[in-house]
C-alpha cells in the first residue's frame, strides 16, 4: 500500500472539495470492501481517500408516495430492513443473494454499485482493458463478457444490485464538479463500457459523486432477481438477471428485463422484454425471452457456457418474478 | 520384569475411546491460543518479498536501492542474483524489512528487477503437446500380468498383445471402457500462510515458525546460517494449516532468520495470501486415459492406463504403483509420463497421489457398472477381492449403504426422476492409507506434588494432538484429562517426528503410553512398598492407586507421588519403527468408504451435496469426538477439490490468475449438505492398536462425487472440479 492524505468531510460539498479532476487521484471510500483489497495491492494509487461514511445526507434512506431516495452510503443490510423497500423484491433477492453477512453489513449502495471488476487480469495489475482486452481475448476468459465485448472491455460489471434496480427504473442524483452541478440520470445511464485505460466503468468524472439512488415504488410491477451461482457465498454469480413485469388482464404490458455478469455495463434487454409484452407468463415465453437476451452473444473463446446461464437466468427471473415455479435448484 | 506396553481391553478404558474436548480448544476459539502469524516481539520489522511477475524468465539485473528510498524501509537485500532462471511464478527475488507492512510491501514494488522473458509451457492436460514441445519426462510404469511371455519372446510385444487380447475378450464377453479422466492442479490454501518472526539473542535464533515439523526445521535454519542446530529453537504452539506444505522453514525463513540477524531486530515475514497460494505448495494435476475391461459380472479382468500431470518445473504428479487406486486387477499396466511446467512446485498434500488416483480410477470402476446396466455398488462389492482389505471394506459398505439409503434411493445412471431440471444421484469409493506411528520421544515428568506434564516435539496440526496425548497419560495414570500437561510446540523438548502421512497419533500414543506405563511402575513400587502390598496387584484408576479390586486399600495419586521425595520422577518415552515394530499400541494400513448423494440441476450445471457418507476404520479410536472432527473436515477438503477448487493458469503468459481468496473457489458451509460420520470400530480394529486418520477420509471424495454425478445425469463429467462448466459441457457433448 502507498501512503495517502486522508480526508473525512462532513457534508457533500466537503466531499466535492477532495476530489479533483485527475483520474487516479483521488479514491471514494465507503464501506471499504472493495477499495482497501485494491489499495493493499497497489492496483489503485490514489493521493487521497475520502470517505463519505461521515456525511449525515448520504447515510439517509427516506420515502415519499412516489419512492424511496437512499444515500450513497446507506449499508446493504439497512436496505434489507428498510419497509419503504419491501416491494421490490428484485433487489431484496440481489442483496440476499450476496450471501455473506459481513460483507451485506459494511457495503454501501453507493460502493456497490461503483464496484470494480472482478476480471483477474484487472485485479492481476495488468490494467482495466488488459492490454486493449487482448490477455482477456488470448488468456482465461471463462468468466469474461459475451455481450457488449467488441471493444477492448471483456470484463463483466461487477455490480449486482443494479440490474436489479435498473429493472426497478432507478435513478441516480450526482453532484459536481462546482458546487451547484446536480444531476438526475437514469440508473442505466451511468455505466459506460470503457474504451481506454483513462475511462472507467461509469460516466462520472474525477471530481463527481454519486449522491442518492432514487427508486420508485414498483405500484404493481412484479420483479424478481435470479443469479446462477456456483456455491454459496460472495463469489459473483456466473450470470443474473433481473426481471420487472406489469401485467394487465393476464398479459405482460410492460417488461424490464437486465442481465448482470454478461456484460461491461448491466445489460438491458430490450429484446427479452419484447418476447414477453401482449404475452401470459408461462415456461414458454420465458424461455423464449431467455433466448431472446442472448441472442446477439458473442463469447469469447472459452465462455459460450455462459450464453446458457444467461437465457436460463433470464427465464428463471421472469419465472421468479411471476410466482411461477424455476424448475431448478 | 519387563513392561509390557499394550492398551486396556475395549471397552475398560476410563478416557480412552470417550468424548474428549480439545484442551486448547477455549484458547484457540476465544483467540487466546497464539499462532505463528500472532507472534510479534518488540521493536519488530515487517518483511515482503518481490515475487517474480513472470513465469519463465532469466534475472538480468536486480537493484534493491530504490526500495531504501521508501519511507519505513530499513533494509533490502536480493534473493536471487543477475542470471539466474526463474521458472514458476511469485518466486522470491528480493526481500524488503520495514517499519510498517505498508512500507514492506511498497518497498518491494519499489525493487527494479529486468527480465529477459523465456518461452512459457504451462498446459498439462495436453501430453502429445507437451510430448512434442520437448516437456516431458517418463514418469514409470507399473505392470502386473497373470500369463508369461514365452522364452523367445519380446517382453513388450507379449505385454501388448496380451493386454489387446484380454481387452477383447473383455468387449466379446463382458464390456470395455475407454475414457479419460482428469483433475487439476489445487494449491494447499492454508488459512496461515506460511513464515516466521524470528528473533536473535546474541547467537542464539529463536523461529517462530508456522511448522508441521517442529522436531526437524531447527537444522535447517542451521545450516544455511552457519550456526548448528543447538543454537536454534523452533516455536510453533498453534498453527494455521499445513496439509503437507510447511515442513521446511523454505528460504524466506532462513532470509527472515538473516534479515533479523543483520537489523539485530526481530523480523516478521508472512508471505501474502497471492504468494501462499503461488509458490507455498500445489497437488500434482493428474490426467489419464484409460481402457479397462470387465467380464459381464462387472469383475474387472484388465486394466490399462497411461496417466500424465505436473507437478511444477521438475517431477512431480502421481506414482504409477497407486493406479488403478485400491483395487488391483489380475491384469493391469499403468504407465505414467511427467510434464514439466513453468507452474509452482508441488508439496506433498494431504495423502499424496492417493487423492488424484481415486479420481483417475475409481471413476472408470463407476463407469463400468453405468455401461453393463448394473448398480455401482455390485460392482465395487464384486472386484472388493482384487483389493488389500476386502472384509473391511465389504463391512464398511454395508454401514454406508444403510447410513446413505442407497438401497431406497439408488436408480442406474440416468435413469433417476427428474424435478423440472434437477436430477440426483449417488457414488461412491474407496480408500487406503498406511498412516503407520512416527518415530517418538517424550519426557514424562510426575511431580512430588502430584503434577503432570509431558513435553515432546511434537505439534498439533489442528487436529487434537494436545488432547490426544494428555488423553493417553490421563489413561494410563489413572487421572482425570485436566491433571496432565501437555507441553508440545518447541523444538528444545524431545524429538518427535514430523507430522505427515498421518503419523502423529499413533507416534505421540507410543512415546506417552510407554513413559507413564514406565513411571507407574516406579510409582507402584513405592506404594507397594508403603502398603506392604505386592506391586503386581496395585492398579491406577480414578486418582487413586490401589489393590486392584478394593479402591480403600491404596493411596491418592498425590499421597503416591509424595512418596518420590524432593526431586520430580523423568521418565523417557521412545518409540521407534525399526526397534519397537510390531507393537501392541499402533499398526498401519486403513481402509475407508464413502457415498455421495448430489443434485444437479441440468440447465446450470450446478452440483449441490444433499448428504455424504464416511465410514472409516482407523484401528483404536483415542478420541472420538477429535476424529469425527477430522473426518468432517477431511470430507469438506474433499468437496472443495471434487467441485470448487482450482489452480487457473494463464495459457500463454503461465500468470496464476485467481491467487487471491475472492478468485479461489472454496466451498461454504452452505455448500457441504448434511455429512455423516461412522467411526467404524469392531474388536477386531480396536485390538489393531492406533492407525493414523488425517489423510484417508480425503481421497475419496472426489470420485464418490463424480461417481453421484455420473448417476444422475447419465453423463460423466471427466474432469475436477465439477464446476457449472465443465458440467454443462459435457451435457452438452453427451447431446452431439
Amino acid at each position: 500500500m502507498k501512503p495517502f492524505e486522508y480526508a473525512a468531510p462532513r457534508d457533500e460539498a466537503g466531499v466535492l472539495e477532495c476530489l479533483s479532476p485527475e483520474p487516479g487521484h483521488v479514491e471514494i471510500l465507503a464501506g471499504g470492501t472493495d477499495l482497501l483489497p485494491l489499495l493493499q495491492k497497489m492496483i489503485l494509487t490514489p493521493r487521497r481517500v475520502v470517505n463519505i461514511k461521515e456525511v449525515a445526507s448520504l447515510r439517509r434512506l427516506s420515502a415519499d408516495s412516489q419512492g424511496v431516495v437512499i444515500g450513497a452510503a446507506v449499508t446493504l443490510s439497512d436496505l434489507l430492513e428498510a419497509p419503504e423497500l419491501a416491494p421490490c423484491t428484485a433487489l431484496r433477492q440481489a442483496i440476499e443473494g450476496i450471501d455473506a453477512l459481513q460483507l451485506v453489513s459494511q457495503m454501501t449502495l453507493g460502493g456497490e454499485l461503483c464496484r470494480r471488476p472482478q476480471c483477474w487480469y484487472f485485479r492481476n495489475g495488468h490494467g482495466l482493458l488488459a492490454d486493449a482486452g487482448r490477455r482477456v481475448v488470448q488468456g482465461d476468459n471463462r468468466y469474461h463478457a459475451i455481450l457488449g465485448n467488441s471493444g477492448p472491455a471483456k470484463f463483466v460489471h461487477a455490480s449486482r444490485l443494479a440490474p436489479a434496480l435498473i429493472a426497478l427504473d432507478a435513478s441516480v442524483r450526482v453532484i459536481g464538479p462546482e458546487r451547484e452541478d446536480e444531476h438526475y440520470l437514469p440508473l442505466a445511464d451511468l455505466f459506460r463500457t470503457p474504451r481506454h485505460e483513462r475511462e472507467r466503468e461509469t460516466v462520472l468524472l474525477p471530481n463527481q459523486f454519486l449522491t442518492h439512488v432514487y427508486v420508485p415504488h414498483p405500484e404493481g410491477w412484479l420483479n424478481a432477481t435470479y443469479e446462477v451461482k456456483h456455491g454459496r457465498g460472495p463469489a459473483a454469480p456466473l450470470a443474473a438477471a433481473s426481471a420487472a413485469l406489469l401485467l394487465e388482464g393476464g398479459r405482460v404490458a410492460d417488461a424490464r428485463v437486465v442481465l448482470g455478469h454478461v456484460a461491461p455495463v448491466p445489460w438491458l434487454s430490450h429484446e427479452a422484454a419484447q418476447e414477453l409484452i401482449g404475452h401470459a407468463v408461462s415456461a414458454e415465453t420465458a424461455a423464449r425471452a431467455g433466448q431472446a437476451a442472448v441472442a446477439a452473444a458473442t463469447p469469447l473463446s472459452q465462455n459460450a457456457y455462459k450464453v446458457d446461464l444467461a437465457a436460463v437466468a433470464v427465464e428463471r427471473a421472469i419465472l421468479k418474478a411471476a410466482g411461477l415455479p424455476t424448475g431448478g435448484l | 520384569m519387563p513392561v509390557e506396553y499394550r492398551w486396556p481391553e475395549q471397552g475398560k478404558t476410563a478416557v480412552v475411546g470417550h468424548e474428549q474436548d480439545r484442551i486448547d480448544g477455549l484458547a484457540k476459539a476465544s483467540g487466546t491460543a497464539k499462532y505463528s502469524y500472532d507472534i510479534n516481539t518488540k521493536q519488530m520489522l515487517i518483511a515482503r518479498m518481490l515475487g517474480c511477475p513472470h513465469a519463465h524468465c532469466r534475472i538480468k539485473s536486480i537493484d534493491v536501492s530504490p526500495a531504501l528510498q521508501v519511507a519505513g524501509v530499513v533494509t533490502a537485500k536480493p534473493m536471487k542474483e543477475a542470471g539466474a532462471e526463474i521458472q514458476w511464478p511469485g518466486e522470491p527475488l528480493a526481500v524488503v524489512a520495514a517499519e510498517t507492512e505498508a512500507a514492506a510491501s511498497e518497498g518491494a514494488a519499489a525493487v527494479q528487477v529486468e527480465y529477459e522473458l523465456l518461452d512459457v509451457y504451462v498446459d498439462d492436460t495436453d501430453r502429445q503437446a507437451a510430448e512434442a514441445a520437448g516437456r516431458t519426462a517418463k514418469g514409470g510404469q507399473s505392470i502386473e500380468l497373470e500369463r508369461e511371455p514365452g522364452e523367445d519372446e519380446d517382453e513388450a510385444e507379449f505385454e501388448e498383445r496380451e493386454i489387446q487380447r484380454l481387452l477383447d475378450e473383455a468387449a466379446k464377453e463382458g464390456v470395455v471402457v475407454e475414457a479419460d479422466y482428469g483433475i487439476h492442479a489445487i494449491t494447499h490454501m492454508c488459512l496461515e500462510p506460511h513464515g516466521s518472526t524470528c528473533e536473535w539473542l546474541g547467537d542464539k535464533l529463536t523461529a517462530h515458525l508456522s511448522t508441521q515439523n517442529v522436531s526437524g526445521t531447527a537444522g535447517q535454519f542451521a545450516g544455511p546460517l552457519g550456526i548448528t542446530a543447538d543454537d536454534v529453537t523452533v516455536h510453533c504452539d498453534f498453527i494455521g494449516g499445513g496439509f503437507g506444505s510447511k515442513f521446511s522453514p523454505d528460504a524466506w525463513g532462513v532470509v527472515c532468520a538473516q534479515l533479523a540477524r543483520e537489523t539485530g531486530r526481530g523480523v516478521k515475514l508472512m508471505l501474502t495470501r497471492e504468494q501462499e497460494l503461488k509458490i507455498a505448495g500445489a497437488r500434482p494435476s493428474g490426467f489419464i486415459h484409460v481402457r479397462v475391461g470387465a467380464n459381464k459380472d462387472g469383475v474387472v479382468t484388465v486394466w490399462d492406463s497411461h496417466h500424465w500431470g505436473t507437478g511444477g518445473p521438475d517431477s512431480g504428479s502421481i506414482r504409477p504403483a497407486v493406479v488403478p487406486y485400491v483395487f488391483a486387477p489380475p491384469n493391469r499396466r499403468a504407465v505414467h509420463t511427467v510434464i514439466k511446467t513453468n507452474t509452482g512446485p508441488f508439496r506433498a498434500w494431504r495423502a499424496p497421489d492417493h487423492p488424484q488416483a481415486c479420481a483417475l480410477s475409481q471413476t472408470a470402476y463407476d463407469d463400468i457398472a453405468w455401461k453393463l446396466k448394473m448398480d455401482s455398488y455390485e460392482v465395487f462389492r464384486r472386484n472388493l477381492h482384487t483389493t488389500r482389505l476386502p472384509d473391511v471394506y465389504a463391512a464398511e459398505m454395508e454401514i454406508a449403504a444403510r447410513l446413505i439409503g442407497w438401497k431406497e434411493k439408488y436408480h442406474l445412471h440416468g435413469q433417476g426422476p427428474a424435478e423440472g431440471s434437477v436430477v440426483t444421484g449417488l457414488g461412491m469409493a474407496l480408500h487406503t492409507w498406511g498412516g503407520a506411528a512416527h518415530d517418538s520421544t517424550c519426557l514424562l515428568r510426575i511431580h512430588p506434588d502430584g503434577g503432570v506434564e509431558t513435553s515432546l516435539g511434537s505439534q498439533d496440526i489442528g487436529t487434537g494432538t494436545r488432547t490426544v496425548i494428555a488423553m493417553v497419560v490421563a489413561e494410563t495414570l489413572g487421572l482425570p484429562v485436566n491433571a496432565v500437561k501437555v507441553n508440545i510446540g518447541n523444538s528444545k523438548y524431545p524429538p518427535s517426528g514430523p507430522s505427515g502421512g498421518s503419523t502423529t497419533v499413533g507416534g505421540v500414543a507410543e512415546s506417552n503410553r510407554r513413559a507413564a506405563q514406565d513411571a507407574l511402575v516406579q510409582i507402584f513400587d513405592l506404594v507397594a512398598k508403603k502398603l506392604n502390598v505386592s506391586a503386581e496387584k496395585l492398579v491406577a484408576a480414578k486418582g487413586r492407586i490401589h489393590v486392584s479390586g478394593k479402591p480403600d486399600q491404596g493411596l491418592s495419586w498425590k499421597e503416591a507421588c509424595s512418596l518420590l521425595g524432593m526431586k520430580p520422577l523423568e521418565v523417557r518415552g521412545s518409540y521407534s519403527r525399526r526397534e519397537n515394530q510390531p507393537s501392541k499400541l499402533s499398526s498401519e494400513t486403513v481402509g475407508g468408504v464413502q457415498m455421495a448423494e448430489v443434485a444437479v440441476d441440468k440447465r446450470t450445471g450446478v452440483v449441490q451435496m444433499r448428504k455424504f457418507v464416511a465410514v472409516q476404520d482407523m484401528g483404536l479410536i483415542i478420541n472420538p469426538k477429535t476424529a469425527r472432527s477430522q473426518v468432517y473436515g477431511a470430507v469438506i477438503m474433499g468437496i472443495a477439490y471434487a467441485l470448487f477448487e482450482e489452480r487457473i493458469i494463464d495459457r500463454t503468459t503461465g500468470e496464476f490468475l485467481n491467487c487471491e481468496i475472492a478468485d479461489y473457489r472454496l466451498p461454504r458451509l452452505g455448500d457441504i449438505g448434511e455429512i455423516v460420520v461412522e467411526l467404524y470400530q469392531p474388536e477386531s480394529e480396536y485390538n489393531r492398536g492406533v492407525v493414523g486418520l488425517g489423510e484417508p477420509p480425503v481421497i475419496s471424495p472426489g470420485a464418490a462425487i463424480s461417481n453421484a454425478v455420473a448417476n444422475a445425469l447419465g453423463v460423466r463429467v471427466p474432469v475436477l472440479p465439477l464446476t457449472p462448466q465443465r458440467v454443462l459441457e459435457a451435457i452438452k457433448r453427451s447431446n452431439v
